[in-house]
């Protein structure tokens, strides 16, 4: 057993008291797709304190070829993500803490966490930008570090903010990307996948083991199919005006009016409503409703799933639902007032 | 001109005389990027009057939201 570590260990940059630190930190992952459970795996298997994993999301086929925690059986059960991803982690690694968390991180979720629990880092493992600078807010107004991975194709890109240290991640937008950024359809390849996981963990080994002037300090970008590769020192672009990390803070993607109340899910064909306050729905008897109606439901503790012709209505437990077969946010909220009022 | 971006050396057309245009020709001018030239990052305002020299080191990273 006390081999585990063992060739962590041996890696001198780490040693035996970076080993100890690792294992006192807990890490909040936000979203468990492929980079969520490329980070996962990883973060668990080298005995990390505890691990928070927030996911909105269930398990599908179309997952199995890349996101790496999941099995049939999950896309089978239409396991939520972070219930499945628990379950395979706990098999993996029993000394680390998992605490799943199925629903989605808007502002009020990640306030609470980084007030609560104080983490010690963020890993955005997330498919959009909406979530991101959510995230950014949160890490630089309770100054907890966070690493951006993103990837789509053959591409990808990291980098990782740190409050005090680095300029944020608004800095180097200057804009809010509109949808068409978020929304990618050109699929993805697994090697994509574990290099952004890469480039995101040896960032957060660093940051677990304290040893700071290790840091990167670039937005760094690869394509693995073109053979090419850039990086970018991105200490320069700080601004004193930032919302965000300037002089006079507002933290506007926290504000109430930025709370997404629908989100059109990455080349998914689908919308998430998230109702202004959350339910608690007994999904029993709400897959029993709507069989009364001659609707096709199944349920399983999570979720229940209705067929409706071309489209498909999930719900959860919360009151929170997908709607799958359309992209129209209008169209989705239409379907999900008309089943859940 | 030939300009190395992103660590290789490429030949671009005449045309090709500042960093918006530089955009343009890959592409790139819808596409949230960050674009840094001589190891100098180019904000968004500075991408039309920036001008472009042969030799020129410039890297371009685009922004995807995937994950």
């Amino acid at each position: 057993m006390n081999e585990r570590y063992s060739r962590q260990q041996l890696f001198a940059p780490i040693g035996v008291e970076g080993q100890k630190k690792i294992r006192g930190k807990h890490v909040v992952l936000v979203g468990a797709g492929a980079l969520g459970t490329g980070n996962a795996e990883a973060l668990v298997r080298a005995g990390i304190g505890k691990l928070t994993i927030i996911d909105r999301d269930y398990v599908e086929w179309s997952n199995l070829q890349r996101q790496q925690l999941y099995s049939e059986a999950d896309a089978k059960e239409r396991l939520p993500k972070a219930i499945a991803a628990k379950r395979r982690l706990e098999q993996i690694n029993s000394e680390v803490e998992i605490e799943a968390i199925v629903g989605d991180a808007g502002p009020e979720e990640l306030e609470t966490i980084a007030l609560k629990q104080r983490p010690d880092l963020w890993i955005d493992a997330t498919d959009n930008f909406d979530t991101r600078l959510v995230i950014n807010d949160v890490a630089y107004k309770y100054n907890i570090p966070w690493i951006y991975g993103a990837c789509v194709g053959s591409y990808g890109l990291s980098c990782a903010f740190i409050p005090n240290r680095t300029p944020c991640l608004y800095c180097l937008l200057e804009t809010v990307p509109q949808g068409g950024l978020t929304c990618d359809t050109a699929g993805i390849i697994s090697p994509a996948v574990q290099m952004v996981v890469s480039y995101q963990m040896a960032e957060v080994l660093k940051i677990l083991v304290e040893d700071w002037s290790a840091l990167r300090g670039k937005l760094v970008s690869f394509d693995l199919w073109t053979n090419e590769y850039a990086a970018i020192r991105i200490d320069g672009v700080k601004k004193d005006s930032c919302p965000t990390c300037g002089r006079y803070p507002s933290y506007p993607f926290l504000s109430y009016e930025q709370r997404t109340k629908t989100a059109v899910l990455c080349g998914r064909d689908s919308v998430q409503i998230r109702p202004p306050a959350l339910r608690q729905y007994d999904l029993n008897e709400l897959a029993e409703l709507f069989r009364r109606q001659g609707l096709q439901a199944e349920a399983n503790p999570y979720l229940v799933s209705v067929s409706l012709g071309d489209k498909r209505l999930v719900v959860f437990r919360d009151g929170r639902a997908l709607v799958h077969g359309t992209k129209d946010v209008q169209e989705a909220k239409a379907i999900y007032y008309r089943y859940l009022g | 001109m030939t300009l190395v971006i992103n660590g290789e050396a490429v030949a671009v057309p005449d045309e090709v005389k500042t960093v918006g245009d530089l955009l343009a020709h890959f592409r790139l001018e819808n596409k949230l990027c960050i674009v840094e030239v001589n190891v100098r990052i180019i904000q968004k305002h500075e991408y039309e009057t920036k001008a472009l020299c042969d030799g020129d080191r410039v890297e371009i990273v685009h922004f995807v939201g995937g994950g």
